[in-house]
């Protein structure tokens, strides 16, 4: 990586990254007298693909919670595209485009793949609702043009065989894939992925890893994710933070963190004498 | 064999995602509509309009609109009786009020004065769920129930605390009062019916129906893609409120022609509702036709059978029925909580193929 400014850099393969998309500004997060956060700021770029890993607890998943606007921070600010982010509700935020999936599947599951899917691009579509009683007008032409973009979707995620299936029927793998596809749909500007590839085996970590490549590079999807797999993340990410006990501890490429010592210890344990 | 797909291809979206995919399903469904509109009511009495057919088109409107809240959106209600006594009484008081005005007119405005009080009490639903919101909305039904008693604005200060249906007509054919023709009541709740029922697979098939269901599967992740609960939740109340509010503008104006509100909208109106949508089938426009069919023949069927054909008596037949109807519940909510709807899915499944193995 050369060097890094807030207009953007060029990665070690080359790859043009973009300015500031989002910063955390000395985001602190406090549930009466447990401390999950702890003055952290960090930032994420356009079009890359950011890593947020860290110990079972070291408060990675509130990170992202903070992020979608499902938490909101006790201090410090949120800034999205250079400005400060008021407090929203989360669906507010995901009108501003930014997408997640969740750590457990969390997909509507007495709808089918499509419905699925489909209901992820709500934020684009506007329809009034007695037009939709009427299935005339915009109400009609939306749903179909809406399904192209899903469909195209379904095609990139390899799931047209289950396209009708209730998705509470589908393997776990093939549910990962159906929310990836879920929050594609909204078209986000940046997407949070909550451990991707948890549960599952050699193959499917493959197929998603190139899932999370391909929106990466075909769409240009700034990405954001957290994962435990540490082979999964060094080959993915342009970036990584590295949290433990709410707090920062290392930022920077996957090998500067690789080598810090303070991450070392954090993973390996240190002995106290 | 009777619902082949094969051959049968769609070339466009719109196609795709129709009501009646398969041909077969499509054709059966136009000949129900002619046999509905062109035969029946040439043949109607008022036996069959009384006791079957009225009832069941008046019911299957109310299921339909508490499937939309419970069984789409997700959110119980109890109150169901007490929003069709608004519907009756809104509709009355319109009647009495402005008696030169449409009698359909009179049945749209009465469900939408029902939305806007089912509004009022789903609002409590952007806090609570689940039994704490079924609780609210019991405290709905008893409060209206109440209202409709106490107050004698309501029933135009009439002596007896009832409130009849005057005599009106639509395109001259007289359709409410005492000298009504059983194909006219039946016709006027045909139609409703069947608009209504168009209404709500369009809203439940498009993206109101989907930001519904999403909020019934999981609210939370609901949310953070970007449906607003509020509206959600709120919709939901308003279009549920709509279908029951011209349910019971119906069951007054229509079928019962005068009225006692704890008589005709009491408790037992919410929790028959309820059945109606829990045998036929949860979230499923055609399990609450199914549902309501169910529930209003099986008191005649019974009846007919155990009275008529044994020789028993009647209380012992009624008691039969609630006995019958609460076991069916319970094996129902066990064997298959998808209700009617859901057989007869899995009876479809198995005729595409029938009578060939693969």
């Amino acid at each position: 990586m050369n060097k890094m400014t807030s207009e953007g850099y060029t990665t070690a393969d080359g790859r043009k990254i973009g300015g500031t998309l989002m910063e955390m500004k000395n985001i602190t997060l406090r549930f009466g007298g447990v401390v999950a956060i702890k003055d952290i700021s960090f930032d994420i770029h356009e079009g890359e693909i950011r890593a947020i890993i860290g110990p079972n607890g070291a408060g990675k998943s509130s990170m992202l919670n903070v992020i979608s606007g499902f938490y909101v921070p006790s201090e410090g600010e949120v800034r999205f595209r250079g400005q400060k982010r008021p407090q929203m509700r989360p669906y507010q935020v995901a009108q501003q485009g930014i997408a997640r999936t969740f750590q457990n599947i969390a997909l509507f599951k007495g709808m089918s793949t499509l419905d699925n899917i489909m209901t992820g691009r709500i934020t684009k579509m506007k329809s009034n609702m007695a037009q939709q009683a009427l299935w005339w007008g915009a109400a009609q032409r939306e749903e179909d043009e809406h399904r192209e973009a899903v469909e195209k979707i379904i095609d990139f995620l390899e799931i047209q065989a289950i396209r009708k299936t209730p998705v509470g029927r589908l393997p776990y793998g093939l549910q990962k894939r159906v929310e990836l596809g879920r929050a594609l749909a909204a078209e986000p500007k940046l997407l949070l992925l909550d451990e991707p590839m948890a549960g599952m085996n050699v193959e499917e970590k493959e197929d998603m890893s190139r899932f999370i490549l391909d929106v990466n590079d075909e769409f240009g999807t700034t990405i954001a994710l957290i994962e435990h797999d540490m082979g999964v993340v060094m080959d993915l990410s342009d970036r990584v933070v590295v949290m433990d006990y709410g707090k920062k501890i290392g930022d920077g490429t996957p090998d500067e963190v690789r080598g810090n010592q303070e991450v070392i210890d954090a993973y390996l344990g240190v002995s106290h004498d | 064999m009777f619902y082949r797909e094969a051959g049968d291809f769609k070339t466009s979206y719109g196609s795709d995602s129709q009501t009646f995919p398969i041909k077969f399903d499509r054709m059966r469904y136009y000949v129900v509509l002619v046999v509905a509109f062109g035969v029946v009511p040439f043949i109607i009495n008022d036996y069959w309009a009384n006791a079957v057919f009225v009832p069941f088109l008046i019911y299957a409107i109310a299921a339909i609109g508490l499937n939309i809240l419970t069984g789409y959106c997700g959110q119980l209600s109890l109150g169901t009786g007490g929003f069709m006594a608004v519907g009756a009484y809104a509709c009355y008081k319109l009647m009495t009020a402005f008696p030169e005005v449409s009698i359909v007119i009179h049945v749209l405005l009465a469900g939408g004065v029902t939305a806007g009080v089912g509004v009022l009490f789903g609002l409590p639903s952007l806090r609570i769920k689940g039994f704490y919101l079924a609780v609210a909305t019991l405290a709905a039904q008893f409060f209206l129930v109440w209202l409709f008693n106490k107050v004698p604005w309501f029933y135009n200060n009439s002596a007896s605390g009832q409130i009849s249906a005057p005599e009106r007509t639509v395109f001259g054919v007289e359709v409410t009062g005492a000298n009504t023709d059983a194909w006219a009541k039946y016709m006027i709740c045909l139609v409703f019916l069947v608009v209504l029922a168009w209404v709500a697979r369009n809203l439940t098939r498009g993206t109101v129906g989907r930001s519904w269901m999403a909020i019934r599967d999981m609210d939370i992740a609901a949310e953070i893609i970007g449906v607003n609960p509020l509206k959600a939740k709120l919709t939901a109340f308003a279009v549920s409120s709509f279908f029951v509010g011209v349910a019971g503008a119906l069951f007054f104006s229509v079928y019962l022609g005068a009225v006692e509100v704890g008589e005709a909208f009491g408790i037992n109106k919410s929790f028959l509702v309820l059945f109606m949508i829990i045998l036929g089938g949860l979230g499923s426009i055609f399990g609450s036709l199914a549902g309501a069919a169910f529930l209003v023949l099986l008191p005649v069927l019974l009846k007919n059978v155990l009275v008529g054909g044994l020789g028993w008596p009647t209380d012992l037949a009624a008691h039969l029925e609630l006995m019958i109807v609460g076991a069916l519940i319970i094996v129902f909510l066990i064997a298959e909580p998808h209700g009617m709807a859901q057989l007869w899915r899995i009876a479809k499944e198995k005729l595409r193929l029938w009578p060939f193995p693969h």
